[in-house]
């Protein structure tokens, strides 16, 4: 499993493989709506957090597509099936993979980018903590709907309408503990719930994506 | 490599999408034998390859296999463009555990491509290294769908020498193919087991599958 992490990675860096495209996308959402919003600091500040998750939602939905589907276009998929792997670990590694490339980027960068927000001090600290935990169960949950649509033409806007109504609550609460941060208020409440759609997406998805998959390769 | 591996197959039906294609398919492939499919195009040969590798459910029958025995070659060589021969074979050396790449290598012809990436690889290379990672998975059963489609003369002798290694090692082969290899090979022909697809089987088989 950790030769088909490794490949994974690997391959994302080499042309074509995606890697960093989700980051500028994001830099480029934070960017855009300053513009958009006009130069106050003060609202600009008040709709940071909310506005960094929603870049980040977005950015992480950019890469889905690819999760499986390029190894199913050549014929990797199934031969995976048929190694020593059992699907649920693969399921894993995909999405550990698309975390790494993609989630764990957004989530470093995220406290830089928030300055552009004019996001400062308490603020940065608090969106970095809830994007660490929030963003593993968006590439889960995200892993998920890219399971379903391997196989079919086109899938990745099939993608984003299954796993954006899904990614509801992960932002929700990952937006609220950023801005109650930001607030100087209370947040370990949003927090541990964020915590808790995490940890529940780690141990009940890899087994819905497996035999999404299973079905989709028959 | 076990060599106890006997594959068992008693009236299997395969179908697609609930449309039963062949039915009561009976055979045993016992190690060291070659078995080689026939059948006219579209006959199914894919379907029972896919369903005996286990990535489809068979509609009816058996199929008794050792577990971790099969490697499955398709049309598709599973190849990724971006990386290396070697890095393509590496790779899957490591999800079976076995360290033969270099000898698979050298023995496909594909040494000096080495260190190329396999985008660059000719059609008849990618076969090859297609076939190639057969080797390295270090499994007993071989389920090869026309396995030499885009190879040259010389290069079906090497993958035909591939297998009679294989098999006098203990291994075994089924293969849908329609060259003579000139392997010692016992013909199996699926033409007289086609299903009716319009008859009342399909019916029953598309229910099936719908309340399955």
């Amino acid at each position: 499993m950790i030769a088909l992490l490794i490949r994974d990675l690997r391959l994302s860096v080499r042309a074509g493989g995606g890697f960093g495209l989700g980051l500028a996308f994001f830099l480029i959402v934070t960017i855009l709506v300053p513009f958009g919003v006009g130069p106050e600091g003060d609202i600009l500040a008040r709709i940071a957090p909310g506005i960094l998750w929603v870049g980040a939602l977005l950015a992480c939905l950019l890469s889905l597509d690819r999760v499986f589907q390029l190894d199913f276009e050549d014929g990797t998929l199934d031969i995976l099936a048929t190694s020593p792997i059992p699907m649920e670990g693969l399921v894993m590694v995909k999405a550990l993979a698309h975390w790494l490339t993609t989630g764990l980027p957004l989530v470093l960068a995220a406290p830089v980018f928030a300055m552009l927000m004019q996001l400062e001090g308490p603020g940065q600290v608090w969106l970095f903590f809830s994007l660490a935990l929030g963003t593993p169960a968006l590439s889960m949950i995200g892993s998920f709907g890219a399971a379903l649509t391997v196989g079919l033409k086109r899938g990745g806007l099939l993608v984003s309408l299954l796993v954006l109504p899904l990614y509801v609550p992960t932002l929700i609460f990952g937006a609220e503990a950023a801005r109650r941060g930001a607030a100087g208020l209370e947040a370990t409440t949003p927090l541990l719930l964020l915590a808790g759609i995490t940890a529940g997406s780690l141990a009940l998805i890899p087994f819905a994506s497996a035999a999404a998959i299973r079905i989709n390769l028959r | 490599m076990d060599k106890s591996i006997e594959m068992k197959v008693e009236n299997l039906a395969v179908g697609r999408s609930g449309v039963p294609v062949l039915e009561g398919i009976s055979f045993a492939l016992a190690p060291g034998q070659v078995m080689v499919l026939r059948g006219p195009n579209g006959s199914g040969k894919t379907t029972l390859l896919r369903t005996l590798a286990g990535l489809q459910l068979p509609m009816a029958g058996s199929i008794s296999v050792p577990g971790e025995s099969i490697a499955y070659g398709a049309h598709a060589d599973g190849l990724k463009s971006t990386l290396s021969v070697r890095e393509n074979l590496d790779f899957w050396a490591k999800i079976h555990a076995t360290d033969n790449v270099d000898e698979v290598l050298e023995r496909f012809n594909l040494t000096a491509l080495a260190d190329r990436p396999a985008a660059n690889l000719s059609a008849g290379q990618k076969r090859r290294l297609g076939l190639a990672r057969l080797l390295v998975s270090g499994r007993a059963i071989w389920l090869l769908d026309e396995p030499t489609v885009s190879l040259d003369v010389a290069s079906v002798e090497i993958f035909a020498q591939a297998v009679r290694d294989h098999v006098a090692a203990g291994g075994a082969a089924l293969i849908a193919t329609h060259i003579d290899l000139r392997l010692e090979a016992d013909l199996f022909d699926v033409t007289d087991l086609r299903a009716d697809p319009d008859g009342a089987t399909a019916l029953a088989g598309a229910f099936d599958e719908a309340f399955a």
